[in-house]
């Protein structure tokens, strides 16, 4: 059966995936869906973590799923917010490398 | 031994992670991140957290990526510059890949040295939760479908968010109020020509106001 472990160690590849993209990429879009990746791979051990330790009812503890609840809307809150910054940047410098966007004057 | 869904799941959500991280076409990027949140939501779904998987689903691989997809068409990227620039940092991307494979070591040896004595998810005891819970609680209709053996879901996180975490969700709505607003005032076209044009006295830009000078500076001559 399928261990608390295997589910950790998927959302631990998960969010090294994500990392090694915000890292590596230059694209500011790409940068910001790993990053979502990354919150998308926090929810996955939290949803874990839910389900492996039940309440006293012998229910999902419901504290992880709502605290995934809120992640979700956050990022959602975030993506949007986040898309109308690089729209902003974009028409003012008509690009979206990390490499030509390295000052914050604007 | 891990399930034959659990594998499949789990291999089609790293592979399209890797997908994302690797492909060049930000829309191929895009849609590979789909597949990855679809492929989580059923990984939430094998979990029994049945509403997080559908919200995956509906919030992140329907509205957030399309907004995505959205943005990345309204911009227009140039691939082959962003191709050309990939390749050419070689450092940066030696040092990123470095810190991930790091990072999943580290993880993957906190698993392996840690053996907890029970493999298996520990089972729900629906039933006994439906008299534990008792008839004074917020969603009682709820203990019904326990009764029967259902796991309700959505209204036992309901009941908990409205209960509990009251407080929380109130200013989770204010976020979101606010990051409305602050998606409008940042998408707002600000009218920066006529200001700097206006600002400087070589060059008017107002021809009507110009003239109606001009004709008042006459009429005074």
């Amino acid at each position: 059966m399928i261990s608390l472990n295997s589910y950790l160690l998927a959302s631990g590849i998960l969010f090294a995936i994500g990392c090694a993209g915000v890292l590596t990429r230059r694209n500011i879009i790409v940068i910001f869906m790993c990053l979502e990746m990354m919150l998308a791979a926090a929810s996955l051990s939290l949803v874990a973590f839910s389900r492996y330790h039940l309440s006293e009812q012998g229910l999902p503890n419901y504290d992880g799923q709502i605290f995934v609840f809120f992640i979700i809307t956050v990022a959602a809150a975030e993506v949007a917010v986040g898309l109308a910054i690089i729209v902003a940047l974009y028409r003012t410098r008509q690009t979206i490398s990390i490499d030509k966007l390295q000052s914050m004057k604007g | 031994m891990p399930t034959p869904l659990f594998i499949l799941f789990v291999l089609i959500m790293l592979g399209s992670a890797l997908v994302v991280v690797l492909h060049r076409n930000p829309v191929a990027s895009a849609m590979a991140l789909v597949c990855c949140f679809i492929s989580l939501a059923a990984l939430f779904i094998g979990l029994n957290a049945y509403f997080l998987g559908i919200i995956q689903i509906l919030v992140y691989a329907g509205a957030v990526m399309v907004l995505f997809l959205f943005i990345i068409m309204l911009l227009d990227i140039n691939r082959e510059e962003e191709e050309a620039i990939f390749f050419k940092k070689k450092n940066s991307f030696i040092a990123g890949c470095l810190i991930a494979v790091a990072l999943i070591a580290q993880i993957a040896g906190v698993c392996m040295s840690y053996k907890p004595g029970k493999e298996r998810a520990p089972k729900l005891t629906l039933r006994e939760a439906a008299y534990m819970r008792g008839v004074e609680v917020p969603v009682p209709s709820a203990n019904r479908e326990l009764f029967k053996g259902r796991l309700p879901d959505v209204k036992l996180i309901g009941e908990q968010l409205f209960t509990r975490y009251n407080f929380h969700l109130q200013i989770i709505a204010t976020l979101l109020l606010v990051s409305a607003i602050g998606v409008v005032t940042l998408s707002k076209k600000y009218p920066q020509r006529r200001v700097t044009e206006n600002q400087n006295p070589n060059n008017p830009v107002n021809p009507e106001g110009d003239s109606t000078v001009n004709g008042a500076k006459e009429g005074q001559l």
